[in-house]
């Protein structure tokens, strides 16, 4: 178990990269706590797997360096890195059976058999497959089959690290939700850190203590699940986390205010900068409710969700979502007022979070858009 | 509502009738020269199993199948474990694997007689490149035409050229199969080379390598145009493997009958090994 510090690290799979495009990977300074749980949360290509590749060393870093404890793991292969990777197809060999398959790691580093046979029990207790033990893999369904992929990582007891890339893709979604669980207990019980890579913002949300959000080989966000949630740093956390995504309005400002169209909308504080480029509000859907007064819009479409309904409406041209109890649905076609709660309407320019909250208005009760 | 009928049978006409004009009747020929004797003019006696008994007692049937299964061990031996080398250096990607894969599939594209004529003028002593430098050059005492142990090592290294490339596409196909994952758990479960050909490479190549193994024991088994076009069976008998024998006794001897009764065992043989190899190398997967 170890601290993992990754310093200015750059990567591209070009031999001479010159653009910052030709980066897979934009410079990265992180650092990664001795035992927490952590998940890197972005769209498919943004870099994320490369990133995890880097830590796993099975990629070396075009720039920059990997510390774990301190110490420069840049040039080490995987297996002297000490660490443990589960991938997204489950990998397990086939001629083995459940207990070799567990005890290979071991083995492979030279342990005796009396310890090997100590850690496959005590990982398969931990993960429910003692009665497996004796089957050949082969024949397991996908879910025991990740479930023994983890077994392997997690069965030596000095790992440093162990990386998960996207492991849930081909569980049936029944499994999806107790393989987390399972997960976040085994977390619990050894205490090693642990990386999560996926692209689903639930897996990430609930597994991770802090999330790493990215796009394009960048890091635009890192924070626990309800920071994400609260205050997106930029307006790519605000649409892809969140169901629908935070709604991201074009605006103008004058004289210090917002307007979408010609309305005036009140924001959650004071304005950071000058507010020169592309200026933005985001609100999340949530935080938008139908009013008598405020921004007028047409509804277009009503989804009911089980526990909320989604309203979408067209407003100034463009499509914003709110979220309403189901109590009293609009209809298509409804002419409506929408509503921001000012504590959570933010500014963006260009793309980043632009306002301090106003310690004043941040707990009072939701403001209506001034007309 | 129901209906019930015998229609269906007509859909599997077609093939009955396939496999009867391509396989059934010619074998039942076969069957039915096996069984009688002639002197021609269509004139039969009928002999019952009198030919088959002659054949699995004759010395000359007992080598020449015992020639036969050391040509195809010989094959095996060699061309599976030296296809799995290959395979395993040939490059995954890039510019060399195109080039790789049109070298290895040229032998196979030459016909059969093509690549004995090819073996027979290359190690001809005087004037074949390999025979005139074994013998003039290096001065080893090399004629296939004299020596069995020379026609022995130059039949089954002409096999070897011609064949090797089948176990090499095929392991190479079942190789690239392998997703990288594999590999990079196997390097972060601290295995050794050893360790990630025996339990990854190996297990996924099984499939393809029984194909390979069952292709090459058939084709070795039943090998007649290289080796007749090479040495003819000669010198003496050494390399009269069965089919040349075969051939012999129908063609030469004009000896219908136990050339009959022996395709029959013969092709009983092959059948019967085949079948073996295959139950025993899918045992695995019943279980």
């Amino acid at each position: 178990m170890a601290k993992i510090t990754l310093s200015k690290l750059r990567h591209s799979y070009l031999p001479n990269p010159s653009r910052p495009s030709d980066y897979a990977l934009k410079e990265i300074d992180l650092d990664w706590t001795d035992g927490g749980a952590y998940a890197l949360l972005g769209p498919s290509g943004c870099g994320k797997s490369t990133l995890l590749n880097i830590i796993s060393g099975l990629l070396e870093p075009s720039e920059g360096q990997i510390l774990f404890d301190g110490k420069d793991v840049t040039k080490l292969p995987p297996d002297q890195r000490n660490i443990a990777q589960v991938f997204q197809f489950p990998v397990i060999y086939d001629t083995m059976t459940v207990y070799d398959n567990l005890a290979f790691p071991l083995r492979n580093r030279g342990r005796d058999e009396a310890t090997v046979k100590e850690r496959v029990m005590a990982i398969a207790e931990m993960l429910e497959v003692t009665d497996l033990l004796d089957t050949r893999a082969a024949g397991l369904s996908p879910d025991n089959k990740q479930k023994i992929s983890m077994g392997r990582g997690l069965v030596r007891e000095d790992v440093n690290v162990v990386m998960f890339d996207e492991p849930l893709t081909v569980i049936d979604p029944h499994l999806k939700w107790k393989l987390r669980s399972k997960l976040k207990e085994l977390h619990q019980r050894v205490k090693a850190t642990m990386i999560y890579v996926t692209h689903d913002q639930t897996e990430a949300l609930t597994f991770a203590d802090q999330v790493v959000v990215m796009q394009l080989g960048e890091v635009v966000q890192i924070g626990t699940p309800v920071e994400l949630f609260d205050r997106p740093a930029h307006t790519f956390v605000g649409h892809f986390i969140g169901s629908p995504g935070m709604n991201v309005l074009p605006c103008e400002l004058r004289g210090g205010q917002a307007y979408i169209g010609a309305h005036p909308v009140a924001l959650e504080g004071a304005i950071r900068g000058d507010g020169t480029g592309t200026t933005e509000i985001g609100v999340r859907p949530e935080f938008v409710s139908l009013a008598t007064n405020g921004l007028p819009a047409q509804v277009t479409k009503v989804s009911d969700v089980g526990r909320h309904t989604v309203v979408e409406c067209l407003a100034e041209g463009r499509r914003i979502n709110a979220i309403v109890d189901g109590s009293h649905n609009p209809t298509k076609g409804d002419a409506v007022h929408l509503s921001f709660q000012q504590d959570q309407t933010r500014l963006y320019v260009d793309g980043w979070l632009a306002t301090t909250p106003d310690t004043q208005t941040a707990k009072s009760e939701p403001m209506e858009v001034a007309q | 509502m129901k209906t019930e009928n015998q229609k269906a049978w007509f859909f599997v006409l077609p093939v009955l009738l396939l496999v009867a004009f391509n396989a059934l009747i010619p074998m039942m020929t076969v069957v039915n020269y096996s069984v009688q004797e002639t002197f021609g003019d269509n004139v039969f006696f009928w002999q019952g199993l009198d030919w088959f008994q002659q054949i699995l007692r004759s010395d000359r049937f007992h080598a020449a199948l015992g020639r036969q299964f050391m040509f195809t061990f010989l094959i095996l031996i060699i061309e599976i474990p030296l296809g799995i080398a290959i395979a395993l250096s040939m490059p995954r990607k890039g510019f060399w694997v195109p080039v790789c894969l049109v070298l290895m599939a040229l032998p196979m594209l030459i016909p059969w007689n093509v690549v004995g004529a090819m073996w027979n003028i290359f190690t001809l002593p005087d004037i074949g490149l390999l025979g005139y430098v074994l013998n003039h050059v290096l001065g080893i005492n090399y004629d296939m035409t004299q020596d069995p142990v020379a026609a022995w090592i130059t039949i089954v290294t002409m096999d070897v050229w011609h064949w090797t490339s089948l176990v090499v596409l095929l392991s190479y196909a079942g190789l690239v199969s392998i997703p990288d994952a594999y590999y990079q758990a196997a390097k972060i479960d601290g295995a050794s080379n050893w360790a990630v050909f025996r339990f990854i490479q190996l297990p996924k190549m099984k499939t393809v390598l029984t194909i390979a193994i069952l292709l090459r024991f058939m084709d070795s088994f039943n090998i007649y145009t290289e080796p007749f076009v090479l040495t003819g069976g000669g010198p003496g008998n050494s390399t009269t493997l069965l089919s040349i024998d075969l051939v012999k006794i129908a063609l030469g001897q004009f000896d219908l009958g136990p050339a009959a009764a022996m395709s029959l065992i013969y092709f009983a043989i092959t059948l019967l090994v085949s079948w073996l190899f295959y139950t025993v190398m899918t045992k695995d997967d019943q279980n």
